[in-house]
């Protein structure tokens, strides 16, 4: 696909950091289209982060990723109010054992408050006890930042993209990109698995890829080396085990195993952080969990292996010194935004603006959009609406009535919306209503889900995937006797 | 043809039964016989029978008709029972809730969102497979993995397979039933993996899923680690030590596009949860006192809600007495409480109910820790009898009979199974 | 002269599942059955070393009903190595909703005089 003229923006990579440039890019009268390699964006890193919006102490302001968190962390109200998902301030302790560890969180918090994140407190052992009764009694102190929230990574992802393509941003999935080149018009054109794209600018927020796509372009001049995460999420009946992120006092290369009340109630721990060659390693391992559950019983001694419902991997896309990669590069217009590991969820508001604004520098001009709609059409959640609602909405449509993923109550009604607003796969349901991600992680929902997907996209049940590529579900009796 | 099917959704119900499966369909028979008038069996599929209409096979039945059964014929006896009896049932409906004043939040997808106040409520929503996540198999996440009861289904009822080349996990009766399923709809079974160092389903199951078909079962091993980004690829599988890890020295690699697991069933409790009831530890069900009522007056339980059984015709028994204890305690009619508590002893994992009344005959389910061969059963001191074996996968039943409890005056008995001296 | 065969069978009688052995004679009668703990190990033994057979639970295509298969037995027990003919033989079946329980749906399948019968309702 050549088009005549080139594009002003292509993003390489719909990870939360691409999702959140074509928002902020689809504010201004500009062509964009973003192009990812998976079927849905947020495959990637994204739907494995651990869904923290850090407080905005942790990291120094010595450092691009220090400046970026506390502004980025201040933007994820308004974003969360007007895209629709989940965010909520549940706020966030770092604990210490011992008088070693004390001096980290003096450190930590005067770091804090010379940002200007407000509020930060050491608490004593009686209020600990008091607030977090689950923790472990040998905790000495802990340093409390209220401004820690929790989002569920995917879902912003999501509401991103649907927001950024309601404002005219165009998206291509499953499309890898192979070639960079310059024209001679001073466009830059993108050779991929599907054809051909040009643009005037392109910015490269390709995750763990990032360092390919930048040597494509002939400005390699870093490298990402994945580190991965494994997490492992507990069965729903621990809900309220902790209220608040519990971390433990960090090293340099991590923030260590947390324990993370997440938005939707259950509890996740992890993640681990090991370097790997391996760019496609989303394994977790029997060494990773048992470091988890180690780590994270001596912090809450009432967690246990036996309530894990489900374990998954990320890679974080980390580039040597530890810092993000934002700027443009020596070939003209072609801008990488690379090396985003932590705090990136949370700084990922605040890139959008830096990269919009080095565009701008750049020589692209920014017109605001005036018809640019900030909002999207929330989706529904049944479960959450009173009676009176849930009876007047199955009233009028009796597919919300009908719940499809009994362990998170999600309603057919809910299941075809999120199609309709771009689940192609299994997972594209389950990370846009919860259908499947609950403790029967998928047994009784997915045969519904995969029939719906059928019936609205009009294929075979065959074809439908876990999550796109060769993630094929069922296949054909030898006699094709299915429907 | 009788659908059950309501004309009308009334606001209150004598009993309202949660779960239209063997142990619903039981419950609502109870309840009529008991003198409820108004019955409500809500369900969530498309039709009331639950699990045993994708249980194609035969072996059902044989306490309770006392003949051979497959599941979907013991299933359309009871429905037709059920069914001729009169009571209301409620297909792809689902109870979203309940409160402590016994009223039920259904959500009946065509019929919209319905209140419903039901005079005493039974209890049978089943169990539900356990997944890879309860295990931790390392490894990647492809499709592909899948639990045994969902590819049973697939493959008997919507006529599709879940792959050409596959593992199966576990040796419980599911995992050895689809060993043989899939083998004669063509798909290639590499073999079952159970990592105890004993198989888990009958040897009936063993001999006619597994040897008939030259299907291997491998004891005391595991799948060590799942291969495949997209779709599974391959597995590895090695031999367990003693505490159940992988010895990964041993282990060796099988290429397949699918792995069944069949790693036990969970008792289905979310409802139980938000009525507070009080659980047992062990069996992840509801406490129950002799007429399967749980710790909420009026809520009664019964099936694999309140322990995971191995026959579905002890399903039905229980569940029947729970129906029948729902019924009654609208009529007013309850025999005297319970007033000897059972308490699991020596190599006793749990017992069922939890309390018995000393007029009455009871049967007591009860499942060992170790296998245990030329053993005795000992009540207390009011009983003890003499069993030729016992295994964990085998529920053990104890009929209580009123005379032997004639003479006994404490509030406890405790039920131990030990070697014979 | 050559040592008589020895065959080996799990008893499915019940969970001890003692390991029977079949002493054949020369002439292929039975001379011994060892390895049982009781009489029904002895009954098993005998019946599957001589004639082995099963009873098939499988399911053929329907048409026009709730589901895309319908469940079906064999209504006797067929020789064991027939199982795999049977159910090749089924895949060439197709059954219009609606069907009893019971009804025949194959008569004399294969000519193993048993027939294969419904083992459902399908509206």
């Amino acid at each position: 696909m050549t088009r005549e003229t080139p594009r002003d923006v292509i993003i390489v990579g719909g990870g939360v950091i691409g999702c959140a440039i074509a928002r902020e890019l689809s504010r201004y009268r500009l062509d964009v289209l973003l192009i990812e390699k998976e079927c849905e964006v947020g495959f990637g890193t994204s739907k494995s982060n651990s869904g923290i919006i850090h407080a905005g102490h942790h990291a120094s302001t010595d450092t691009l990723k220090g400046r970026l968190e506390w502004d980025g962390n201040q933007a994820w109200d308004q974003i969360a109010d007007e895209l629709g998902f989940g965010f909520q301030r549940v706020g966030e302790l770092m604990v210490a054992f011992d008088d070693s560890q004390l001096g980290t969180l003096e450190k930590i918090k005067a770091q804090g408050e010379g940002k200007g994140v407000p509020d930060l407190e050491i608490w004593e052992p009686e209020r600990i006890r008091k607030e977090e009764p689950s923790l472990s009694t040998d905790i000495i102190a802990a340093l409390h930042a209220p401004t820690a929230g929790v989002v569920n990574p995917y879902e912003a992802c999501f509401g991103l993209i649907d927001n950024a393509r309601e404002n005219g941003v165009a998206i291509v999935v499953e499309t890898t990109v192979e070639s960079v080149a310059a024209d001679d018009d001073g466009a830059i054109v993108l050779g991929t698995s599907r054809g051909r794209h040009a643009a005037r600018f392109v910015i490269n927020a390709a995750g763990v890829h990032a360092d390919r796509i930048a040597a494509l372009a002939g400005v390699g001049s870093f490298r990402i080396t994945p580190r991965k995460g494994e997490e492992y999420l507990l069965d729903k009946r621990l809900k309220g085990l902790v209220k608040r992120i519990i971390f433990p006092c960090p090293t340099p290369t991590s923030k260590g195993i947390l324990v993370i009340p997440t938005f939707d109630g259950t509890i996740m721990v992890g993640p681990t952080a090991h370097e790997t060659e391996d760019r496609s390693d989303l394994t977790t391992t029997m060494a990773g969990g048992d470091e988890v559950f180690a780590s994270v019983k001596r912090v809450v001694p009432g967690v246990s292996e036996r309530d894990c419902i489900a374990e998954f991997a990320g890679l974080r896309a980390a580039a040597k010194g530890e810092d993000f990669i934002i700027g443009p590069t020596d070939l003209k217009g072609f801008v990488n935004v690379a090396g985003i590991q932590s705090p990136g969820l949370t700084a990922a508001p605040a890139i959008a603006r830096m990269v919009t604004d080095i565009l701008h520098d750049e020589g692209l001009g920014l017109v605001p959009d005036d018809g640019f709609v900030p909002t999207v059409t929330h989706p529904i959640r049944v479960a959450s609406l009173p009676l009176e609602e849930q009876i007047g909405l199955a009233g009028h449509d009796p597919r919300f009535g009908h719940v499809v993923c009994r362990c998170e109550h999600i309603t057919e009604g809910e299941v075809i919306d999120s199609i309709q607003r771009g689940a192609q796969t299994l997972d594209g349901i389950k990370f846009r209503t919860r259908a499947g991600m609950g403790r029967c992680q998928g047994g009784f929902c997915s045969w519904r889900c995969m029939e719906l997907i059928a019936q609205e996209k009009g294929v075979p049940l065959t074809s439908v995937t876990k999550r796109g590529g060769g993630s094929w579900i069922i296949c054909e009796r030898e006699d094709g006797g299915g429907r | 043809m009788i659908t059950g099917r309501p004309a009308r959704i009334r606001t209150r119900y004598d009993v309202a039964v949660v779960g239209g499966g063997p142990a619903g369909m039981a419950a609502a028979l109870g309840a009529r016989e008991s003198g409820a008038e108004s019955i409500l069996v809500i369900d969530r599929e498309r039709e009331a029978g639950g699990i045993l209409w994708q249980c194609i096979h035969s072996g059902f039945g044989l306490h309770h008709f006392k003949e051979e059964l497959t599941g979907p014929e013991y299933a359309q006896r009871y429905l037709e029972e059920m069914l001729e009896a009169g009571v209301d049932l409620l297909t792809d409906s689902f109870v979203a809730d309940i409160d402590r004043d016994r009223r039920l939040k259904v959500m009946t997808g065509a019929r919209g969102v319905h209140v419903v106040e039901a005079g005493a409520v039974a209890l049978a929503m089943g169990a539900r497979e356990r997944t890879r996540g309860a295990i931790r198999i390392p490894g990647t996440r492809p499709s592909g993995v899948m639990t045994a009861g969902l590819a049973q289904k697939i493959v008997n009822m919507h006529g599709y397979l879940p792959g050409r080349r596959a593992v199966i996990l576990g040796s419980g009766d599911i995992g050895l039933i689809m060993a043989r399923r899939l083998t004669l709809e063509g798909v290639e079974v590499m073999g079952v993996f159970e990592i105890m160092p004993h198989a888990n389903g009958l040897n009936r199951n063993i001999v006619q899923c597994l040897h008939d078909f030259d299907i291997p079962l491998y004891l005391s091993t595991t799948v060590a680690e799942i291969h495949g980004r997209d779709r599974v690829e391959k597995v590895t599988v090695a031999p367990v030590d003693e505490n159940f890890r992988p010895i990964l020295g041993k282990a060796w690699d099988i290429d397949c596009d699918t792995l069944l697991l069949s790693i036990g069933l969970i008792p289905e409790n979310e409802l139980s949860r938000q009525l507070n009831l009080s659980i047992d530890q062990v069996t992840g069900g509801p406490v129950v006192d002799s007429r399967m009522e749980t710790s909420k007056s009026g809520v009664f339980a019964g099936g694999n809600v309140v322990h995971i059984h191995d026959l579905v015709d002890f399903v039905s028994q229980e569940s029947l007495l729970a129906g029948r204890g729902a019924g009654a305690y609208l009529s007013g009619g309850r025999p005297p409480p319970d007033n000897i508590r059972v308490i699991p002893g020596e190599n006793v994992a749990y017992c069922v109910p939890h309390s018995i009344a000393s007029e009455r005959p009871h049967t007591i389910y009860m499942r060992v820790r170790r296998p245990l061969e030329k053993c005795l059963i000992r009540f207390g001191e009011v009983l003890e009898k003499k069993l030729s074996y016992v295994f964990p996968a085998e529920m053990v039943s104890l009929k209580v009979r009123p005379e032997l409890l004639e003479k006994f005056h404490g509030d406890a008995l405790k039920v131990d199974i030990l070697p014979r001296a | 002269m050559a040592q008589e065969p020895i065959s080996h069978y799990l008893c499915i009688g019940c969970p001890l599942g003692c390991r029977l052995e079949v002493d054949e004679g020369p002439g292929g009668d039975i001379v011994e059955v060892r390895g049982w703990a009781c009489k029904r190990g002895d009954r098993y033994a005998r019946q599957e070393h001589t004639d082995p057979r099963r009873m098939v639970t499988t399911t053929v295509r329907l048409s026009g009903g709730m589901w895309a298969r319908l469940p079906v037995k064999t209504s006797v027990p067929v020789p064991k190595g027939r199982i795999g003919e049977v159910c090749l033989q089924l895949r060439e079946v197709t059954v219009p909703a609606p069907v009893r329980t019971g009804d025949v749906v194959v008569k004399n399948v294969l000519g193993l005089e048993a027939d294969i019968v419904a083992t459902r309702d399908a509206a």
